[in-house]
C-alpha cells in the first residue's frame, strides 16, 4: 500500500495527468471517478464547482480529501452518494454506474443530524426504515454497533441528552447499520472540541479496521488527514481539481504518537505548502 | 453555594402553574371594582364585577345553551383551517412555483378585512351555521399556513439528503423527517389559529345569526344590558382558554421531544 516512490507533484499539473502506482485503476471494486465534473446552473449563470476529476478509491481504503473552503468537497460527496448527477463523466461504485441514490453508502456530516424525536437506537435504525429492510434482523446489529462505539446503555436516550461526541458516534453507527461498502464523511469531527476530536480519530480508525469499510473523509485539518489516511487527495480552490495525491507511508495500527514521527510532520508540511502557494486555508 | 430554599406549603402553592394567572385575574377584578367605585363610573358604561357575576349565575343555563353554537362553529372552522392550512403550507414549502403563485395572493387576501366581507356569507349561505364556520375558518387559516410553511422550510437540507441517500422515497422522507420537524411550528400556528377562530365565529354571529354568544352580545348591546354583555365576554374568554388548553395538551402528547416540552421528559425518565 505504501509507496515511498511518490514524488511531490507539481500542483499546477492537470488532474488527468496524475497516475499513481498505488492506484489500482483496473480494479472494479471501490469508487472510480472518470472525468467527473459538476457545474451548478443558477440564475446568474453557470457556476463551476468541480473540474473534471479522475481518481480511484480502492476497496477498504481510508481516503481523505483536504482542500480550502468551497472547493466542491461536499459536492464530491453528493455525487458519489448519487444525490446529484455529475455534469460530465461517470462515477462507478463497486463497478456499478451511479445515477440515483444507490444506498451503498453511509453518510456522516459535520453535525450529527440525529432526529430529535427518535431515541438513539431508532435514530441508528433510520437507514433500515428508509430502505425498508427487516427491522428485527437489523436491530441486533444496531445494538452491536452502539456497543462498538461505547454507547451501550444509551439506546433509549434522546439525542439532546448526549454530548456532541456521543451524538457523532451515534451518527457513525447510523452510517454503518445497513452495512454499506462505503462511508462518506464530511468533516465529521469539525464541530467537536480538539480533545474529543483526537479521541474520535483514534476511534474511527479502529472502527474502520474492524469493519473494513471504504472510507472517503473530507477535512480541513491536514494533520487529521495524514493521521487517518492511506492516501490524501489535495484539492485546489474552486472550481475544485486535484492538486496532488499522496500516499501516507505510516504503518498501521497508528496511535497518536505517530504525530511526532518525522515522516508524519514532513508530509503535513508538504501538503501545507499547497495551500500557502494558493493562498490561505480558511 | 446558595442555601436551598425552604419548601413550605405557601411557596409550593405559588409555584403551581395555574395559581399565578389566577392571582393576576383576581388582581384585575379587584382593580376593576375599585376603579368603578373611585371614579364613580355609571353602570350603563361599565358594570361592576359583582353585577356580572350575578348575571352569570342567573343566566347560566341560557348562556351555556347559547355557547354551544359558538363552540361548534369555532371548532369546525378551526378544524377546517388545520385541514386546509397544513396541506397548502406543504405545497408552498415544497414547490417554488406554487409558492410564487399562491403565497403573495394569500398575504394579499389577509389585508382584506374579513369582518367587512362576513355579511356576504350571510347573503350566500343564509342565517345558519355555515357563515359562522366560514368566518372562523378564514380567520384561523392564515396563521396555520404561515407557521407551517416556516416549519417545513426550516428542515436541514443535509438531513433530507441523508434520508434520500438511503433510498427513502419522497413520502417516506417526508413522514420520517419533514413532517415531524415541522410539527412544533405547526402547533404554534394552531394555537394562534384556535383563538382567532373564536373571534371569527363571533363575527359571524354578529352579522347574521339568531343564536350563539355573539348573538347574545349583539342583543344585550341593543338593550344597554351591559352586565349580560360582559358575562358573554367572560364566556367567550373561557371558551378561548379552554380550546387553547386542549390544543396545548395535544401538542404535549404529539411532540413530547420538543425543547418547549423538555421539562416533562426529564420528569418522565
Amino acid at each position: 500500500m505504501t509507496n515511498p516512490a511518490t514524488k511531490p507533484v507539481d500542483i499546477n499539473q492537470p488532474a488527468a495527468h496524475l497516475r499513481l502506482v498505488s492506484d489500482r485503476a483496473g480494479d472494479a471494486s471501490g469508487i472510480k471517478l472518470l472525468g467527473v465534473s459538476k457545474t451548478y446552473r443558477t440564475r446568474d449563470g453557470d457556476v463551476p464547482s468541480l473540474r473534471p476529476l479522475d481518481f480511484h478509491i480502492n476497496d477498504g481504503e481510508f481516503f481523505v480529501v483536504v482542500g480550502p473552503s468551497g472547493c466542491g468537497k461536499s459536492t464530491l460527496l453528493k455525487l458519489i452518494s448519487g444525490l446529484l448527477p455529475p455534469t460530465t463523466g461517470e462515477i462507478l461504485v463497486e463497478g456499478e454506474k451511479v445515477t440515483t441514490p444507490h444506498g451503498n453508502v453511509g453518510i456522516v456530516f459535520q453535525n450529527a443530524l440525529l432526529l430529535p424525536w427518535r431515541n438513539i437506537l431508532s435514530n441508528v435504525m433510520l437507514p433500515i426504515d428508509m430502505k425498508r429492510l427487516p427491522r428485527d434482523k437489523y436491530l441486533p446489529r444496531a445494538k452491536e454497533l452502539l456497543k462498538l462505539v461505547g454507547l451501550e446503555g444509551f439506546e433509549k436516550k434522546l439525542p439532546w441528552q448526549l454530548s456532541g461526541g456521543m451524538q457523532q458516534r451515534a451518527s457513525i453507527c447510523r452510517a454503518l447499520v445497513h452495512d454499506p461498502r462505503i462511508m462518506l464523511m464530511d468533516e465529521p469531527f469539525g464541530a467537536l472540541d480538539a480533545l474529543t476530536r483526537e479521541r474520535m480519530n483514534v476511534e474511527l480508525m479502529r472502527i474502520q479496521r474492524e469493519t473494513r469499510k471504504t472510507v472517503l473523509l473530507i477535512t480541513h485539518s491536514i494533520p487529521e488527514a495524514v493521521f487517518l489516511a492511506d492516501r490524501v487527495l489535495v484539492m485546489t480552490e474552486r472550481p475544485g481539481a486535484i492538486a496532488a495525491i499522496y500516499d501516507v507511508p505510516l504503518p498501521r495500527p497508528r496511535s497518536l504518537d505517530v504525530m511526532a514521527d518525522p515522516a508524519f510532520t514532513e508530509l503535513v508540511q508538504r501538503i501545507r505548502k499547497h495551500f500557502f502557494s494558493q493562498g490561505a486555508l480558511d | 453555594m446558595a442555601e436551598p430554599k425552604p419548601q413550605n406549603a405557601v411557596s409550593k402553592l405559588l409555584n403551581a402553574a395555574w395559581v399565578r394567572p389566577f392571582l393576576f385575574l383576581v388582581f384585575i377584578v379587584v382593580a376593576w371594582d375599585l376603579a368603578i367605585r373611585i371614579f364613580k363610573i355609571p353602570a350603563y358604561q361599565i358594570p361592576s364585577p359583582l353585577d356580572v357575576v350575578a348575571v352569570l349565575r342567573t343566566e347560566w343555563p341560557e348562556l351555556l345553551r347559547q355557547s354551544w353554537p359558538t363552540t361548534y362553529a369555532t371548532v369546525c372552522g378551526f378544524l377546517l383551517s388545520a385541514l386546509f392550512g397544513i396541506p397548502v403550507a406543504m405545497l408552498i414549502a415544497g414547490s417554488k412555483t406554487v409558492e410564487s403563485y399562491v403565497y403573495p395572493l394569500l398575504v394579499f387576501s389577509q389585508s382584506v378585512p374579513k369582518i367587512a366581507i362576513a355579511p356576504l356569507f350571510v347573503v350566500w349561505f343564509g342565517f345558519g351555521i355555515i357563515p359562522k364556520v366560514i368566518s372562523a375558518f378564514l380567520l384561523g387559516f392564515f396563521p396555520v399556513v404561515v407557521s407551517a410553511v416556516q416549519g417545513f422550510k426550516s428542515v436541514d437540507p443535509d438531513m433530507v439528503d441523508l434520508a434520500r441517500a438511503m433510498q427513502g422515497s419522497r413520502l417516506q422522507v417526508f413522514r420520517a423527517v419533514n413532517l415531524p420537524h415541522a410539527l412544533p411550528a405547526i402547533f404554534s400556528g394552531l394555537k394562534v389559529s384556535v383563538t382567532l377562530a373564536v373571534v371569527g365565529a363571533v363575527v359571524g354571529e354578529f352579522v347574521g345569526s339568531n343564536s350563539g354568544i355573539g348573538y347574545v352580545m349583539q342583543r344585550s348591546i341593543g338593550t344597554f344590558d351591559l352586565p349580560t354583555m360582559f358575562a358573554a365576554l367572560v364566556i367567550l374568554a373561557l371558551l378561548g382558554v379552554i380550546l387553547f388548553w386542549i390544543v396545548d395538551r395535544i401538542e404535549k402528547l404529539v411532540i413530547p421531544w420538543h425543547v418547549s416540552q423538555r421539562e416533562d421528559v426529564i420528569f418522565a425518565s
